[in-house]
């Protein structure tokens, strides 16, 4: 399954990437199973993305949460709770 | 979507002109509602010198058109306008506007009010500020979350 990364905010700026393309293997299904699968990465990944860190994510630019199934093709954001105003 | 307006814009905008194009022509209003969001020169005991808006194009939009159209199934409300700016700021500028007209004052103020806390929590905006200690990106409050919850027991 192929899907469309993009990051904002602060973990834009600590992971060093805004937008990216991967392949995911098939045992990622959620939005949970990415964080994780993400997050093996490096110590930095595995920083911004850890399970303590408060992080929002959408599903084809709408809220969703960390059970919410992936779909083939989707643009997955992560970005931190949201400050505007 | 009809009598929905929504600009993200990096220019700033002048008050008046927004509110007279919004009510003029439309005969039924009887009440406009606004609320305009200012930067300020502090923050959690820093001073503000200067910040930098970010938002996620296109989901940013949708955001607001659902906030809005959830404002419409429970309030009465004739036109709605959301304007706010990305880019850089500056402490005194002006960055967000919410109008909302209706045919009496209490539908808008309410309806006003619900799109504002909710454009807090739920619209993909996110602001970093340059203080003398150096740039920090602005942590959600609480009590924005506590704001939008109070909605869901009406």
């Amino acid at each position: 399954m192929k899907i469309e990364l993009r990051f904002f905010a602060s973990l834009r700026e600590a992971l060093g990437v805004q937008q990216e393309s991967i392949t995911i293997p098939a045992q990622v299904n959620t939005i949970a199973d990415l964080r994780s699968h993400l997050a093996q990465r490096s110590d930095v990944w595995a920083e911004v993305l850890g399970n303590n860190k408060v992080i929002r994510c959408a599903l084809n630019q709408q809220m969703v949460d960390a059970g919410t199934l992936l779909e083939d093709g989707a643009e997955v954001a992560f970005f931190p709770p949201v400050t505007g105003g | 979507m009809a009598n929905t307006f929504i600009r993200i814009q990096e220019a700033d905008f002048d008050l008046t002109t927004e509110i007279t194009n919004l009510r003029q022509g439309d005969l039924q209003v009887g009440a406009v509602v606004s609320f305009l969001g200012t930067v300020r020169d502090m923050n959690e005991g820093s001073q503000v010198k200067a910040m930098t808006l970010e938002h996620y194009p296109g989901m940013t939009e949708k955001a607001l058109h659902d906030i809005i159209d959830q404002a419409k199934t429970r309030w009465d409300i004739r036109k709605t306008l959301v304007i706010h700016r990305v880019g850089p700021l500056l402490p005194e500028d002006q960055i967000v506007l919410v109008a909302v007209t209706s045919a009496h004052r209490g539908e808008a103020f309410a309806a006003c009010e619900f799109i504002m806390d909710y454009l807090k929590t739920a619209a993909p905006f996110w602001k970093k500020e340059e203080t003398p200690e150096g740039g920090r990106w602005v942590d959600a409050r609480i009590t924005d979350e506590a704001a939008m919850a109070r909605w869901r027991k009406k």
